[in-house]
């Protein structure tokens, strides 16, 4: 690894400062898990690596406030998959955090990194879309919130301004009986990244919100308000045409090792029907969101 | 120059005091600050799992923790699972069953196992598999791994005795913890 200085510091606004002197040559560490492997691979070369887990507003828990779900900006993928109201009220989002990386990864991996290292492949973000999740953004300048949907914007890329650092991420309470799924596909069982990674909420009355990851630059959310992809009823044509509109916008790279483009479309295909499925099941049983 | 982090830690029970270059993981602290080479160096990248190690109580790839972030902290590796010369009872059950073939993943199947019984004491075969999902073995003994773990844990107080020694502690000074008391085995 290239040599770097480290930094511990104790509170946002030490955070700010050393992150403002620094500036790009500054780069956040959170759980790691991603940014140890850039840094040990060059594709990141900071000057100095801010170790934010020391800070004294540091949130790592999940609490129910003002009719929201709001993560830590701390929380890591384990404590996000074991939490009873995520995988009652946001199951597809327990789902995905249950997916990421190992058991030893999950441990150290934080929602707030996945979301901020913007990967196409991120696991947790298409959940995080179907759901409408909010992203806090906390800066010297005071704290914003951005809409999930707008917080990707490439791979690598988010609305996050320099100097800012998503101190939570917040979901709103379900407004009725939902059923929610995360489904992949991967090369091989246990830990891989995604060649397709999807989620999909059903309200009760039919109507469904599906979002898909690994099929181009950035996760994609699309919406269903005539209840036909969550109709298993539905003529297949009256789906087919409305999986071409809905999944249209996919645009697999061809340059990716993990699948092929024909694959990732076939295959994004039949998990957006198959989860539909399943999250109008759940919405049926009236058991998970 | 470069850039060290002075760092206080308890590895296998033995409180530490080192200084440690800031651009090195734990697993490099671990290996060659402290002579602790039961710890595997492999992909380097978080996918094979030869380098897990318990810290604060939870199961990490030390090849992906600063060893400025182990400050303050619990670290469990595979040479603190013996005590006073005995085998746990997971280390046994390894041996038993054949686990061991080139024996390099063993010590991060080792301390993943150990994790995984700390917080789910009577595991099913496929949360054994899960569990170990990530920890590749090359001689492919994926059945003797997963026979030695369901093994310990049916001893009849259960995974639960198969870690009861050493205890993994958590510390309230520690940063870089994640607080969950359910991994303390009871």
């Amino acid at each position: 690894m290239r040599p770097f200085t480290y930094e511990r510091p104790t509170s946002l606004a030490e955070a700010f400062r050393i992150l403002e002197a620094h500036g790009a040559a500054a780069s956040i560490l959170a759980g790691g898990t991603d940014l140890i492997i850039r840094l040990r691979d060059g594709t990141v070369r900071p000057e100095v690596v801010v170790d934010l887990k020391a800070i004294k507003e540091r949130d790592d828990g999940l609490h129910e406030r003002d009719g929201r779900l709001v993560i830590g900006g701390w929380a890591v993928m384990t404590d996000i998959a074991a939490d009873a109201r995520v995988r009652r009220d946001f199951t597809a989002l327990a789902e995905a955090a249950q997916v990421v990386g190992s058991a030893q990864i999950r441990n150290r991996a934080t929602l707030a990194g996945n979301i901020c290292n913007a990967s196409p492949a991120a696991d947790t973000a298409p959940a995080l879309l179907v759901y409408g999740a909010e992203v806090v953004a906390t800066g010297s300048g005071g704290t914003r919130r951005v809409p999930i949907d707008d917080f990707f914007v490439g791979p690598g890329r988010t609305a996050l301004g320099a100097g800012e650092i998503v101190t939570s991420i917040e979901l709103p309470l379900p407004p009725g009986r939902r059923g929610g799924v995360h489904l992949r596909r991967t090369r091989r069982r246990g830990h891989d990244l995604a060649s397709v990674t999807l989620a999909c909420a059903v309200m009760d009355d039919g109507r469904a919100r599906l979002a898909y990851g690994s099929v181009g630059p950035r996760p994609l959310l699309v919406t269903d308000e005539s209840g036909v992809l969550a109709d298993s009823t539905a003529p297949a044509e009256a789906r087919d045409r409305l999986l071409d509109r809905l999944l249209g916008a996919a645009s697999p790279s061809p340059k990716s090792m993990r699948a092929s483009p024909a694959y990732r479309l076939a295959m994004l295909r039949v998990l957006a029907l198959r989860a539909a499925d399943i999250a109008a099941r759940r919405v049926a049983g009236g058991a998970a969101a | 120059m470069t850039a060290t982090v002075p760092i206080r830690c308890t590895v296998n029970g033995r409180p530490r005091e080192l200084v440690v270059v800031a651009h090195h993981t734990l697993l490099d602290a671990l290996r060659d600050d402290l002579g602790l080479t039961g710890t595997k160096e492999c992909c380097l990248v978080g996918e094979c799992g030869a380098c897990t190690v318990i810290l604060n109580g939870r199961s990490v790839d030390s090849c992906l923790v600063l060893a400025a972030e182990a400050d303050g902290g619990t670290i469990l590796t595979v040479e603190g699972l013996a005590v006073d010369g005995r085998l746990s009872a997971l280390q046994q059950a390894f041996l038993d069953t054949g686990a061991a073939q080139c024996g390099f993943c063993i010590p991060g199947q080792l301390l993943a196992a150990h994790a995984l019984l700390a917080l789910t004491p009577h595991p099913d075969r496929a949360e054994v598999e899960e569990g170990l999902a990530g920890n590749l073995c090359r001689c492919a003994g994926y059945e003797q791994i997963i026979e030695a773990v369901l093994r310990a844990a049916d001893e009849p107080a259960g995974g639960a005795r198969a870690v009861e020694q050493p205890m993994v502690r958590q510390t309230t000074s520690d940063p870089a913890a994640t607080p969950d008391a359910s991994v303390a085995p009871q």
